[in-house]
């Protein structure tokens, strides 16, 4: 089996295999909506997590700064793109501006974020930067008032769609192939980044940051650009969640949401990309799953629900996070450097 | 003058509520550096077990002081076996581990110990039931409740009970040695393993009774109360330096008047008419409000940050190194 799939000896097999991936990712939305359209659109969503999984893993994959706050990026972007293109304020600018706006700005408070705090060691650091989630969401549950800027708890709705001269994004599948090309070039910005000068840098810092800094690398600076490029990433994702959404309120962005994409990180394997993209799969599949599965199961054998599946999704998660920890320190997936630091003990590491 | 003081007593309230919950954290953070992530969730635990007792009790026409007992009595126990539970099976078997790996753990407990809250007391909102009679008495324009009085004779008496067994018991050594090494501390005959278990147990049991208060304090019990009372009270024990245990006392009661206060003045501090900012509003007396007392949940954050970046060895911590 191994000689015929044995791709040194025969390179073209790989482009065989992109070609496949791409046939069918290509036709996946219209085999989808053969199910239901439905699945389209919680395709999109996968998406779209992917996105936010893969911006956090440059976070706390390649910096090794562990980021609970990281939804709030994720908000900055859909806000300003909510406000900048809905009736809120009567602006209606076309997409191709709001998306970098958006994310600048949550680069900037990515940027805000880090600069007090990155000096801290890792574990303050995740609990600051989960205070800073919290804090986003109240601010914008409450400035409504005097002045109403974000609408409060009721949200903004009657947000644009994304369109172009002549072409309007109106549909699931026609966001599907956005959200695709977005995220190829995102998976592509970070394969070349990881190994760039910065991405070795970044790794450098994750193993040792003393030994880091003797080296002559700028750790703060480089751990803020980790911060602001991550939250760059999440303020993207964000502006199309708004648009795809077309409403957005304070209760979209809530800690949990945070605590998921960490999951997704985590149980795929940080550091690794495509250990992060089949975290990020894996999590937004399985609780649509079960929505059709335990469901009618429970009806079927105890005639009523019993337990809610955004109990067991949640469950799941926070199983996952335990058991991957416990049994397969470095995910599903895991990247090669990381496997290494996460399963030798302080002792080993230390002689 | 009249707020202040109101405030001042709501403040000392709530904080030493908080410093109860804050000694959980940084006890567990003094012997094993780990931020238990859970211990909010330990100390919702405490509340529903006690809404449940209280709530079957009710019925049964016991003295209302002795139901409030009864519920705490069971509530304690149920959370040292939670408290237990998670230092046996998440955070041991890391011990050795990059200090990530058992933070992420320390997510995942308190996940799974939320969502299980959730199925067996629902998503709703459950009001404790009001049995003890509130009085209140006034010293200089304020008033204080029974069972504001209550709280804070038990929170001290916690505080101190725990002062002494860490500083006049035998176990107390124990920990405290842990706390500085723990493999010279073992090679002195210490297991280890039994003292930071008992660590984890007392820090839930204190946990269990802030609970118990919390709910009847305040009057409600939610699943995701934990969260944000967990995180203010890690700010606390971070406030007066994290580790150190008479500095998350004092952090809990400072945090708590910060909070209480705050609330009570944002709203006319950040009045733009008070300024003299020639606003529309503020014609004929109006108020142009711009962060009101909604804002109090945001005090403990901002406390945090502030403490990380200016002091973070806390004001009573003294060891820095490897700390910042």
């Amino acid at each position: 089996m191994r000689r015929y799939f044995d791709t040194r000896s025969k390179p073209w097999l790989i482009w065989v295999g992109f070609a496949l991936i791409g046939i069918a990712l290509a036709v996946l939305p219209f085999a989808l909506t053969q199910v239901g359209t439905t699945w389209v659109r919680i395709t999109n969503y996968a998406i779209l997590y992917i996105l936010l999984a893969l911006g956090l893993n440059i976070v706390v994959g390649f910096a090794g700064l562990l980021d609970l706050g990281y939804i709030a990026f994720y908000a900055v972007g859909a806000y300003v793109y909510a406000l900048l293109a809905s009736p809120q304020f009567g602006l209606h600018l076309p997409f191709w501006v709001i998306l970098p706006i958006g994310a600048a700005v949550a680069a900037l408070f990515g940027a805000m974020l880090g600069a007090p705090t990155l000096k801290l060691r890792g574990d303050y650091l995740a609990i600051v930067t989960l205070g800073f989630g919290e804090i986003i969401r109240i601010f914008l549950n409450n400035l409504s008032r005097p002045v109403n800027i974000t609408n409060g708890p009721q949200g903004i709705a009657g947000i644009d769609p994304f369109t172009l001269p002549g072409f309007r994004f109106d549909s699931p599948i026609k966001y599907y192939y956005l959200l695709l090309a977005v995220v190829l070039i995102v998976i592509v910005i970070n394969l070349r980044l990881q190994n760039s000068r910065i991405g070795r840098a970044w790794e450098a810092i994750r193993e040792d940051e003393i030994a880091a800094r003797a080296m002559g690398i700028n750790t703060r600076n480089l751990k803020l650009l980790a911060f602001a490029m991550g939250a760059s990433f999440g303020g993207i994702a964000g502006g199309m969640f708004s648009a795809i959404q077309a409403f957005i309120s304070p209760e979209s962005f809530i800690l949990v949401e945070s605590i998921m994409v960490v999951s997704m990180v985590v149980l795929g394997g940080m550091g690794n990309i495509w250990g992060v993209i089949l975290g990020a799969v894996l999590l937004s599949f399985v609780p649509e799953i079960l929505r059709w599965t335990v469901e009618p199961l429970q009806h079927a054998l105890f005639g009523r629900m019993l337990v809610d599946p955004e109990v067991i999704r949640m469950l799941l998660f926070g199983l996952a996070l335990v058991l991957v920890m416990l049994f397969r320190p470095a995910g599903l997936l895991p990247s090669a450097v990381r496997k290494r630091e996460l399963t030798g003990s302080l002792e080993e590491r230390a002689t | 003058m009249d707020t202040f003081l109101q405030q001042l007593v709501n403040g000392l309230t709530a904080g030493s509520v908080y410093a109860v919950v804050a000694l959980g954290y940084t006890m567990v953070y003094g012997i094993i550096q780990l931020i238990n992530f859970a211990h909010g969730e330990v100390v919702m635990i405490g509340a529903m077990v006690a809404f449940t007792v209280i709530n079957l009790l009710v019925p049964t026409g016991l003295p209302p002081l002795a139901i409030v007992l009864i519920g705490a009595g069971c509530a304690v126990p149920v959370c040292m076996l939670v408290g237990y539970g998670m230092e046996r099976l998440a955070y041991r078997p890391l011990r050795h581990s990059p200090r990530l790996a058992p933070l992420i753990t320390a997510i995942g407990v308190s996940i799974i110990l939320q969502h299980v809250s959730l199925m067996i007391w629902s998503r709703n909102v459950l009001a404790f039931p009001q049995i003890i009679p509130s009085r209140s008495y006034f010293i200089g324009g304020a008033a204080i409740t029974t069972v504001q009085i209550a709280i804070l004779a038990i929170c001290l008496t916690l505080m101190a009970g725990l002062a002494i067994l860490v500083y006049r018991t035998p176990l107390g050594t124990a920990m405290r040695a842990t706390a500085q090494n723990p493999q010279v501390a073992g090679l002195m005959g210490i297991d280890i393993n039994r003292v930071i278990a008992v660590t984890f147990i007392i820090g839930a049991g204190l946990g269990a009774v802030a609970g118990v208060l919390f709910g009847t304090y305040y009057g409600l019990a939610q699943y995701t109360m934990g969260s944000v009372l967990g995180l203010k009270a890690f700010s606390a024990a971070v406030l007066g330096g994290i580790g150190n245990i008479p500095g998350a006392m004092l952090g809990g009661v400072l945090l708590g008047l910060v909070e209480a206060l705050g609330a009570g003045y944002i709203g006319d501090f950040t009045d733009m008419c008070q300024w003299g900012l020639p606003l529309q509003a503020c014609e004929g007396g109006g108020h142009f409000i711009l962060f009101g007392s909604n804002y109090q949940d945001v005090f403990a954050f901002i406390v945090l940050i502030l403490v990380l970046v200016f002091r973070p060895q806390g004001l009573l911590g003294e060891r820095v190194g490897d700390r910042a």
